[in-house]
């Protein structure tokens, strides 16, 4: 897809997350739609993955560490063809196949970890490009990341290892939407320097506008070229975008849509 | 019924390292991931003879057990160990959800398992391994009473099991009576002494304890039976319950707390099928302290001792 196709795509995507989590009635609004642009980008355009083959061998793994905002997720799996569309509405709903939190056990192609307890998928992000290397095998391991998440310490026990490993085939993402359930990440447990503390721990770090397409498919087409590093992306995103009546609002972290959201967002989406 | 013959004292941790040697030259994709203390824990056996499948992942177990799962779920059967107390507890949300609720083949070792770890002391004694683990589900733990089951356990672990796995194995030299051709199986208890008045169900080094009890019982008339329980969970049920009534007299061994361990998993059985006078041989609700391995036992009521007089004194409540 090219940019424009690209753009046209998230805008479908971000209109499929606020249907799901408003039919769930519960849900992560804000940092779903925050990633809507980079998921797109990803499964439209950077990964190497077939939807009718979910466990091929040689597919790209993508690791999503902060599993609250897997509508988003759902969402892009559903364009991408891996289940049909109009299970997004069963989200969060008893029998299921869209958890809460992604569950494999539910059985939906396209998961590769069951997460949601933070700070546990850039471990296994790394296990994975390490067999990668072991088995001598092309493919790369993306992982996303919330900035609030990077208080969790077992993030830094995992970036060392990474570096130490020199895993340039693992592509990290910060969300850095710089928001969390209490408030701006600066006042909660102040993560700056941020792009020092990566580089400190040996990363190569890069930086985007994570709600611009452009910048986000460039910024993984050159991440792609580094050697004997690990990559991190820090994605500066606004949580809640696309949708300007909630844009940058940390409320909407964990809040669901009601109709009148519904019929008011559906117009001015962007 | 199991034959027993003693040929000496043995760590338990050298038929850790053992069985990972065993079971990484049957297969190529078993890994292991040490976590600075790979030698402690027997490792370095495999990481010798195999040093292109060994990562140094240094003092960082929450880490290694995401690195386990990221192998797990790409075909490889990773081994991660330390002691107990980290590898059950440190990492505990991590086995919780990484390992348990994704249902990975990962092999976790916890070593210097028990009081008799001795001279370090309380923070290295691991005493609720067991109990944390125990309410996961999908998990298997093995608690294997000497080196040469602990060889046997390993390789099992490695090749019959799909899901995580928990081993549970001690430093000190201990009593080595198990033999190679036993018939080991991962969730069948072994019966290694039969009885009448009592059955003493037991786990990792005090089985070997319970041995030398009933001997002592055995010269003050009463008989016991042992099961050696080296499958925690699943437990064997049937065995319990066959115990239970022929019995009718139930004493847990275990070196561990006796909240959550060995001997709650037993009454669990016991109170839902066949309600049995019971008791518990086990840490009562303390921190451990430095010691000598048999002092320390015999100071927490965790030996031949303490199993003779419970016994005693359970079977007048038949």
């Amino acid at each position: 897809m090219n940019i424009n196709e690209l753009k046209h795509k998230a805008k479908e995507i971000r209109l499929d997350v606020i249907r799901s989590i408003h039919a769930a009635g519960s849900g992560h609004t804000g940092g779903s739609l925050g990633l809507a642009d980079v998921f797109t980008a990803l499964y439209f355009s950077i990964l190497n993955h077939k939807p009718d083959q979910p466990n091929w061998p040689d597919r790209d793994r993508l690791i999503l560490s902060i599993g609250h905002v897997v509508p988003v997720h759902y969402a892009t799996l559903a364009h991408a063809g891996y289940f049909p569309k109009n299970e997004l509405i069963t989200l969060r709903k008893l029998g299921s196949r869209l958890q809460g939190h992604p569950g494999r056990d539910h059985g939906l192609p396209g998961l590769e970890l069951s997460a949601g307890s933070l700070g546990q998928g850039l471990s296994v992000a790394i296990g994975m490009a390490l067999i990668a290397k072991l088995d001598k095998k092309n493919w790369c391991t993306f992982c996303i990341l919330g900035d609030g998440e990077l208080q969790e310490g077992s993030v830094w026990e995992a970036a060392m290892s990474a570096a130490h490993y020199k895993l340039d085939n693992l592509i990290a993402l910060v969300d850095r939407n710089k928001v969390q359930i209490d408030g701006d990440t600066e006042s909660v447990m102040k993560l700056e320097p941020l792009k020092k503390k990566w580089e400190s721990f040996g990363w190569h770090v890069l930086e985007c506008d994570g709600n611009n397409m452009q910048e986000i498919v460039d910024s993984y087409t050159s991440a792609k070229k580094i050697k004997n590093k690990p990559i991190v992306i820090i994605a500066h995103t606004k949580m809640g975008a696309g949708v300007p009546e909630i844009e940058g609002n940390y409320q909407w972290h964990g809040k669901a849509p009601s109709d009148k959201d519904i019929e008011n967002w559906k117009n001015n989406l962007k | 019924m199991e034959k027993v013959d003693f040929i000496g004292n043995i760590s338990t941790k050298q038929g850790f390292g053992e069985g990972l040697k065993i079971a990484g030259a049957h297969n190529p994709n078993v890994i292991a991931l040490g976590s600075d203390i790979t030698s402690s824990v027997g490792m370095d056996i495999f990481a010798n003879a195999f040093p292109n499948r060994f990562y140094s992942l240094g003092i960082a177990e929450q880490n290694a057990v995401g690195i386990a799962t990221g192998m797990a779920l790409n075909g490889k059967i990773p081994i991660f160990s330390t002691y107990g107390v980290f590898a059950a507890m440190r990492t505990l949300d991590h086995i919780r959800i990484s390992l348990c609720y994704n249902n990975v083949h990962v092999i976790i070792g916890g070593a210097h398992a028990g009081i008799s770890v001795g001279p370090d002391g309380a923070t290295h004694q691991a005493l609720e391994d067991i109990a944390a683990l125990r309410a996961l589900p999908n998990i298997t733990i093995l608690s294997p009473c000497d080196a040469t089951q602990t060889r046997l356990a390993t390789i099992a672990a490695i090749e019959k099991l799909n899901g995580p796995v928990y081993i549970r194995f001690g430093r000190e030299p201990m009593p080595n009576f198990t033999i190679d051709t036993q018939n080991f199986e991962i969730g069948k208890a072994q019966t290694l002494r039969q009885g009448n008045d009592i059955c003493i169900i037991a786990t990792g080094h005090l089985v070997w304890e319970s041995i030398l009890a009933a001997e002592e019982l055995a010269k003050q008339g009463v008989s016991a039976m042992i099961l050696n329980m080296h499958t925690i969970k699943p437990i064997d049920k049937n065995a319990i319950i066959e115990a239970a009534k022929q019995t009718g007299a139930i004493i847990t061994a275990e070196e561990h707390q006796i909240t959550g361990g060995l001997g709650s998993a037993v009454a669990e059985v016991i109170v839902k099928h066949h309600p049995t006078p019971m008791d518990f041989v086990g840490m009562p609700n303390s921190f451990g302290e430095s010691g000598k391995a048999l002092e320390l036992m015999e100071k927490y009521g965790m030996n031949a001792q303490a199993i003779v007089q419970k016994a005693l004194s359970i079977i007048k409540r038949k």
